[in-house]
């Protein structure tokens, strides 16, 4: 299955602005994982355009969007 | 008078309630030199402004009170002598110290809103907290490079929490430093935020994080669930 993953802010650099991952119904994280991203450099996780959780198992048909933590002043 | 003569949306009452309102802003940086710059030029009757830090020359290519002619001096001083020629009318206090659970609850004290001009992640978590127990309301605002972001929090929400959660003390901006765009523009949206607090209106982001993304244009409000 696959499971599009939309990226933001430098999570773009070298990735583009989505990527899709063929993996059968993995974890968040593990979809994470495979794009070199780890759960801390995650500040806001969407599933489906909703909250979402790392350790939530994905089905077909469901997309992330993932944020990095964004704290200057 | 001609001072408030362009601030047209806020009527009679609502400029009365600028002009009594006080504000605590909390960073005199990038964001925070704005942030006050605008307040007081709206019309904010009150402002404490609160920064530990002096200016230097890293400083100039973003942050409104820094200038070839001041660096090495007391930001928070800087920024009073900067209002006292821009309105008078907004009575400062200047606060030289960095916010911390010691120092919060004091500074903070009887203002009627608190404005994020942070740059550490810990601060704001301990600023969240004390104003929850004070029960003020907290505009957040942070910037890194191209990108910004602006929620509004009210006591209970702990919005921040959800966004810092397990994070180190600082975000992206470590990498890809500040601008001189992306803190007036971020700051801008944290003065119409902090405006439409102080006058009760209904339409804040509250549960609701802004993310900015100059670059590409992009500019998205998430919804938090509570």
């Amino acid at each position: 299955m696959k499971i599009e993953v939309r990226l933001f802010a430098t999570f773009r650099n070298g990735r583009g602005k989505k990527v899709v991952v063929e993996m059968n119904n993995p974890t968040v994280t593990e979809v994470l994982q495979s794009i070199e991203i780890t759960d801390e450099d995650v500040a806001i996780l969407l599933v489906n355009g909703q909250d979402g959780r790392f350790d939530q198992v994905l089905v077909e048909g469901d997309y992330l969007s993932i944020f990095p933590p964004v704290g200057g002043g | 008078m001609g001072r408030y003569d362009r601030n047209r949306i806020f009527t009679a009452s609502e400029m009365e309630r600028l002009q009594a309102s006080k504000v605590c802003v909390l960073g005199c940086g990038g964001l925070g030199g704005y942030i006050v710059e605008m307040l007081s030029r709206v019309g904010i009757g009150e402002l404490t402004i609160v920064d530990g830090d002096v200016f230097d020359d890293t400083n100039l290519n973003r942050q409104l009170f820094a200038t070839s002619e001041n660096l090495g001096e007391v930001k928070v001083f800087e920024a009073k002598k900067r209002i006292a020629i821009v309105n008078p009318e907004t009575t400062i206090e200047a606060v030289n110290a960095y916010i911390d659970s010691e120092n919060a609850k004091t500074i903070i004290g009887d203002a009627d809103l608190v404005v994020d001009a942070l740059d550490s992640v810990s601060s704001r978590l301990v600023v969240q907290e004390i104003c929850e127990e004070l029960g003020i309301p907290f505009v957040h605002g942070a910037i890194a490079g191209w990108f910004g972001q602006v929620t509004t929090i009210f006591p209970g929400d702990r919005t921040l929490a959800r966004l810092y959660q397990d994070k180190g003390d600082h975000g992206i901006e470590e990498e890809l430093g500040n601008p001189s765009f992306t803190p007036a523009a971020i700051a801008s949206i944290e003065v119409a935020e902090a405006i439409k607090v102080l006058l009760g209106k209904e339409e804040v982001l509250r549960n609701r994080i802004l993310m900015i993304d100059l670059l590409d244009h992009e500019y998205h409000v998430i919804q938090m669930e509570n």
